[in-house]
């Protein structure tokens, strides 16, 4: 069994997050790059499934990055995934959505996979249109917020989180599937892990490789971005000195009426 | 802008696999044990599973190679006893325990029986090691020990009480060192071994995150199998407290760090006069001398974990090492507890727990007064301690 997770880099979500005026980017410099939070529990339950079919199973990880950045993938192998593809390429900067997941899955295609495994949301650009839109180029099956996966004779049985509880879906493989967070925590890596993680493989693909050329970065963009702003800063408070603790509770249930909260 | 964490850019003398190990330790530390720390050292408890934990990590017994052991460099261990002290004393010192002086004892002086039967089951937590040498009668001079060893028939037969002794209570195995007629020898001593039993030490103000026991050996009888046959004199159980000893130069930063962490954050949230106190000249003259401590003990640390592992650390060094960090971790625990005021007594904030840790830390692997005379033997050649 073939599996493989989709792994972003992104800047520490801890720190403070600034777009650059002038490219319209997120500023990447002088800020810790980590695995994206969501998918390390892509990670997790690709490294559980593994655990559970055993045999001659894999997980490798797919990476769309600078090249740069590629040591703070060590931390995926470290937690168990055998190798890691990483497509790195300058010409990919600037790319929306669209051009994203459209040379993803190219490199994907490559790469070849039994069940694809996917993080449900970045901690930076945070859209989620990603797995919906590598599962229309790959032509696969797409179950999302998934909380449990098994696989049984070529059958892959989910249970996908909803509002009012869950639902068990079955479907064939190849799949692509995206993890929930109540999928499990991801593990820390071992000490041994961390150790043996600089001896496994991180192959890199450039654009060329997958036959890309004109699709990436802004050029083979479908949306540009025009121009941002924060949101408005927020007004002075209001601040009520009641006589006493009955005046305080009528002035909050005032106020909540003018709102049409209450 | 140097970072007020990492003045010196210390971080980038480390690579990338050293800075996943402390990344690694740091979240774990964050996750299992900063939340309840307070909690056990109120309790005076450290719940056992910490060491499956801490096993499942790779920790225990990291630095030693072979026997499902990582080998992991000096530098590496000393990283992570540096991010379990943050933590509390308590879970570096059942690390160092387990690690640096059961586990050491038998990967050093061990026969391959032994290592075989002890070793994995021991890096993983499963079985939990302790280590008697300290007595109630002696302390700094272990070489006065009053516990024998006898020879009868191919048996041992081994009397004595150990004191002060980490882990103690729930160990499955205590190394135990005893005088014989062969001179001082240790033996690996299961403790389910009819005759021997602990005793946990109550009222303990500091390391209370921590198990400390007496242990007493009554008629305590083992095959030779059970001896540990390649140490032979009190050279053994030294050659394991500087295993452990190297581990603390680096644990007590990880202390200090957090107190200095927790003043500063303090000192530029706290308002009196109107002002934040770190706006204090006396504030940020005591804030300045935690910093520059801080980071000579951390480089110094660094600098005797690169010695280490290129084979060049002398156990006079590693004295050095002992006594100038744990001097400077209480001294920077003892301004940062002034900072916090009131606040500072609590356990709602680590500092003064760190502190009181550190007291036993200044004490135990030998006392800062035994490690100024073994620095001074060596710069003058003249003993002074015996
Ligand atoms: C602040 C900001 C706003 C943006 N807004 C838009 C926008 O409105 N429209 C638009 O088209 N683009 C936008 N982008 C660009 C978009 O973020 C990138 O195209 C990005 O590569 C994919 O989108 P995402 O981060 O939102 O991923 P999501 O769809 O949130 O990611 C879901 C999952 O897909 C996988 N994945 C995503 N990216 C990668 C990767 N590079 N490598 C491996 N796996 C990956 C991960 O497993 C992840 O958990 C924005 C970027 C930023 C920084
Ligand atoms: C929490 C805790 C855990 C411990 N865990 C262990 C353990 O796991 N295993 C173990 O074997 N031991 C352990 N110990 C014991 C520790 O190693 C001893 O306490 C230490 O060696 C000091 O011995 P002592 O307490 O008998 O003090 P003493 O040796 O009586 O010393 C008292 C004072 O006299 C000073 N002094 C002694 N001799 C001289 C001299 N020649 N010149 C100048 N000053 C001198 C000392 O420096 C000290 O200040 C632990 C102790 C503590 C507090």
């Amino acid at each position: 069994m073939k599996i493989v997770v989709t792994v972003k880099l992104v800047p520490d979500p801890n720190g403070e997050k600034k777009l650059d005026p002038a490219t319209k980017r997120l500023v990447r410099t002088g800020v810790e790059t980590v695995i994206n939070p969501y998918d390390e529990y892509a990670l997790e339950a690709a490294l559980q499934l593994k655990e559970r079919i055993g045999g001659d199973s894999t997980v490798t990880v797919f990476c769309m990055s600078p090249e740069s950045l590629k040591e703070s993938l060590r931390k995926a192998l470290a937690m168990g995934a055998d190798g890691a593809v990483m497509l790195s390429d300058s010409s990919l900067e600037g790319s929306d959505v669209w051009a994203s997941a459209h040379a993803m899955s190219l490199a994907l295609k490559r790469i070849g996979f039994d069940i694809l495994i996917v993080g449900g949301l970045t901690d930076d650009g945070s859209t989620g249109a990603v797995p919906g839109a590598l599962a229309e180029f790959l032509g696969v099956p797409c179950l999302t917020n998934v909380r449990k996966i098994e696989i049984a004779d070529g059958k892959v049985r989910v249970e996908r989180e909803t509002d009012g509880g869950y639902q068990e879906v079955t479907g064939s493989l190849p799949m692509l599937v995206t993890t929930a967070l109540t999928i499990g925590e991801p593990r820390y890596p071992s000490l041994k892990g961390i150790m043996g993680a600089k001896k496994k493989p991180i192959d890199m693909l450039s654009v060329a490789d997958i036959g890309a050329a004109d699709t990436v970065g802004s050029a083979g963009s479908k949306t540009e971005l025009l121009s941002f702003a924060p949101p408005p800063a927020r007004g002075a408070g209001q601040i009520v000195t009641p006589e006493d603790p009955a005046a305080g509770a009528a002035a909050i249930l005032a106020f909540l009426k003018d709102k049409k909260l209450v | 802008m140097p970072d007020a964490m990492d003045f010196l850019g210390i971080d980038a003398l480390l690579d990338d696999e050293e800075r996943l190990i402390r990344d690694t330790v740091r979240a774990f530390v964050r996750d299992r044990i900063t939340p309840n720390i307070g909690q056990w050292f109120e309790d005076g408890t450290l719940p056992r599973e910490i060491g499956r934990e801490l096993g499942a990590l790779g920790l225990l017994g990291m630095h030693l190679h072979g026997y499902d052991c990582p080998g992991a460099s000096a530098v590496a261990y000393g990283i992570a006893c540096m991010e379990l002290e943050a933590g509390d004393a308590g879970v570096r010192s059942f690390a160092s325990v387990q690690g640096s002086l059961a586990m050491f004892a038998i990967h050093r002086f061990g026969s391959e029986e032994q290592k075989r039967e002890w070793l994995p089951a021991m890096a993983r937590g499963e079985k939990i090691g302790c280590f008697g040498l300290t007595e109630p009668d002696f302390g700094s001079n272990p070489s006065g020990m009053r516990t024998t060893a006898r020879r009868d028939g191919s048996d041992w037969v081994i009397d004595g009480t150990k004191m002060w002794i980490t882990n103690g209570s729930f160990a499955d195995l205590a190394i135990v060192w005893a005088r014989s007629d062969e001179g001082i020898v240790g033996f690996v001593v299961p403790t389910d071994t009819k005759g021997f039993s602990s005793n946990l030490i109550h009222r303990k103000l500091s390391l209370r995150a921590s198990v400390t026991s007496e242990l007493v050996l009554e008629n305590v009888r083992l095959p030779d199998s059970a001896r540990l046959p390649g140490a032979h004199g009190l050279g053994g159980p030294l050659a394991c407290l500087n295993e452990a000893r190297f581990g603390i130069i680096w644990g007590v930063m990880g202390a200090a760090r957090s107190c200095y962490a927790t003043a500063l954050d303090y000192a530029k949230s706290r308002v009196q006069f109107d002002r934040p106190i770190g706006a204090f000249q006396l504030t940020q003259e005591k804030l300045v001398n935690m910093l520059l401590e801080l980071q000579k003990g951390t480089l110094l640390a660094l600098h005797l974990g690169r010695m280490k592992d290129e084979g060049r650390l002398h156990p006079t060094q590693v004295s050095f090492g002992k006594l100038n960090n744990v001097r400077e971790a209480l001294a920077i625990a003892r301004e940062a507890r002034s900072i916090l005021g009131a606040n500072g007594v609590t356990l709602e904030y680590p500092i003064i727990r760190h502190m009181n840790n550190l007291e036993s830390v200044l004490t135990y692997e030998g006392t800062s007064e035994i490690h100024l005379l073994v620095i001074g033997q060596a710069i003058t050649g003249l003993p002074a301690f015996t």
